[in-house]
């Protein structure tokens, strides 16, 4: 297999991998869960990016979609379902994630 | 053959009407954020497939001879400055479904209509 | 309007998008074309400023001012965001009880904090020549300083981020780009050109204006997200809910 094959078969799998992972994100109902998965999609975009030949938006997307956007959404939702419950959950748990 | 040759692209338009139906059918404020962002991620995927060249490397000159082909890097700059600011505009959005939460106690779109002095 | 309306509506939208998007497409020319009229003039411009890396040359030198947007963008987002998430009156704020952190992590976080803090300055250091840059690097710091968080504990987080330092930091570096284009001003040029000596291809001074402007946007992001993720944390860890609502 020639060296452009090779790359063409790359990109195909890395776009696979990046439209499972979008749709299964855009129908996770459940945040929590969703936060997992756009994660992955996040991991899948950083190596579509770097089989694309673009290190410098395969950094970005690695630092910002897998670790700070799961992140904040991740808070958020403790923030919103700590009020929703009216009162304070049982222990101080810290969020796993990462 | 062509579709093959095309899929990039289409892959950026079915990623981009996914993430809009997850917005539409959404009944959770943070949820509908989520999808947003994936929504965002389709037009990276558009830019990129765009400056995208056959047998080109990273328009980086630091261990290659400037001969080397290049892929396109304007579209790259485009899309990097694209992801950090659109991390920050999600977690402005984030921060107005706290807001939200705060003043009308619900997370739901549904119950949310109507404008409430 | 209903559920279900709303969602026919959609679906009728979504095929004529579709239908457009399809039409569209196959205008285009195809995946891998070796005709890219703006990349090989960005290129070639690059080479001539003795930027090794183009993105950064096209990000920070040939197109500067759409640079300097996206970086006040950042800023009016960080700052919407400290505003909307600001303490209002009512909420108590209790210190988080430390939760369970295996030793492996703590050992791990202990390891990687500084390894990624550094790693974190070399790529905004060396955004004019390898990968890298100022949006990325300062992404990296920012979560290299939260490996504190992850690791350890939250108020050792506290402790490790000055807050108030980090506000001036963000504000200073977000003026100072807007600054550094007076030097072209100064030159008697047009504002942020590239008017500082170019030096040799591939050394770390070479370049000019663009790793001085790396160097601003690093801190900005840094500072930024930091911040940013300090507004959230205290949402979500500190604050309680007033006993009444509304």
């Amino acid at each position: 297999m020639t060296t452009a094959q090779v790359s063409y078969l790359l990109i195909g799998l890395a776009l696979v991998c990046v439209v499972v992972a979008a749709t299964a994100a855009a129908l996770t109902r459940d945040p929590v869960r969703q936060s997992v998965v756009l994660a992955v999609l996040g991991l899948s975009l950083a190596l579509l990016f770097t089989v694309l030949e673009a290190p410098d938006v395969a950094l970005s997307q690695l630092a910002v979609g897998t670790a700070v956007t799961p992140l904040l959404i991740l808070l958020t939702v403790r923030k919103v379902r700590r009020g929703a419950a009216g009162k304070r959950p049982e222990g101080q748990r810290k969020d796993d994630e990462g | 053959m062509t579709f093959v040759k095309l899929l990039p692209f289409f892959a950026a338009g079915w990623v981009f009407l996914v993430g809009l139906y997850g917005l539409v059918t959404s009944r959770n404020l943070v949820h509908a954020v989520g999808c947003l962002a994936v929504a965002q991620s389709s037009t990276y995927l558009l830019l990129l497939g765009v400056g995208y060249r056959s047998g080109g490397t990273a328009p980086v000159f630091g261990d290659t001879t400037t001969h080397q082909p290049v892929v396109d890097p304007v579209v790259q700059a485009l899309t990097l400055t694209d992801i950090v600011v659109g991390a920050t505009v999600t977690a402005l959005l984030l921060g107005l479904v706290i807001q939200t939460r705060k003043r009308h106690g619900t997370v739901d779109p549904d119950e949310l209509t109507g404008l409430r002095g | 309007m209903s559920a279900r309306l709303r969602v026919r509506l959609f679906l009728g939208a979504a095929a004529v998008v579709a239908a457009a998007l399809v039409w569209a497409i196959t205008g285009l020319p195809r995946f891998g074309t070796a005709v890219h009229p703006y990349g090989s003039r960005a290129v070639a411009a690059a080479i001539r400023q003795h930027t090794a890396n183009a993105v950064s040359s096209v990000n920070f030198d040939q197109r500067a001012l759409d640079t300097l947007g996206e970086e006040s963008i950042l800023y009016a987002a960080v700052l919407g965001a400290i505003v909307l998430l600001r303490r209002l009156g009512g909420e108590r704020r209790e210190t988080p009880r430390p939760g369970k952190v295996l030793p492996t992590t703590r050992l791990l976080g202990a390891t990687l904090a500084p390894v990624t803090i550094l790693t974190g300055v070399y790529i905004i250091a060396h955004g004019a020549l390898t990968p890298g840059g100022g949006f990325q690097g300062g992404v990296v710091l920012a979560t290299g300083l939260h490996l504190a968080y992850v690791a350890v504990d939250y108020r050792v987080l506290e402790r490790v981020r000055p807050l108030a330092l980090l506000e001036a930091a963000e504000a200073t570096a977000a003026g100072a780009f807007a600054a550094l284009g007076l030097a072209g001003l100064a030159a008697g040029r047009a504002y942020l050109e590239n008017v500082l000596p170019l030096g040799t291809f591939g050394q770390l001074s070479s370049s000019g204006l663009v790793a001085v402007l790396n160097a601003a946007v690093g801190v900005e992001v840094a500072s930024g997200v930091t911040v940013l993720l300090a507004q959230f944390l205290e949402q979500a860890v500190e604050l309680a809910e007033p006993e009444e609502s509304q």
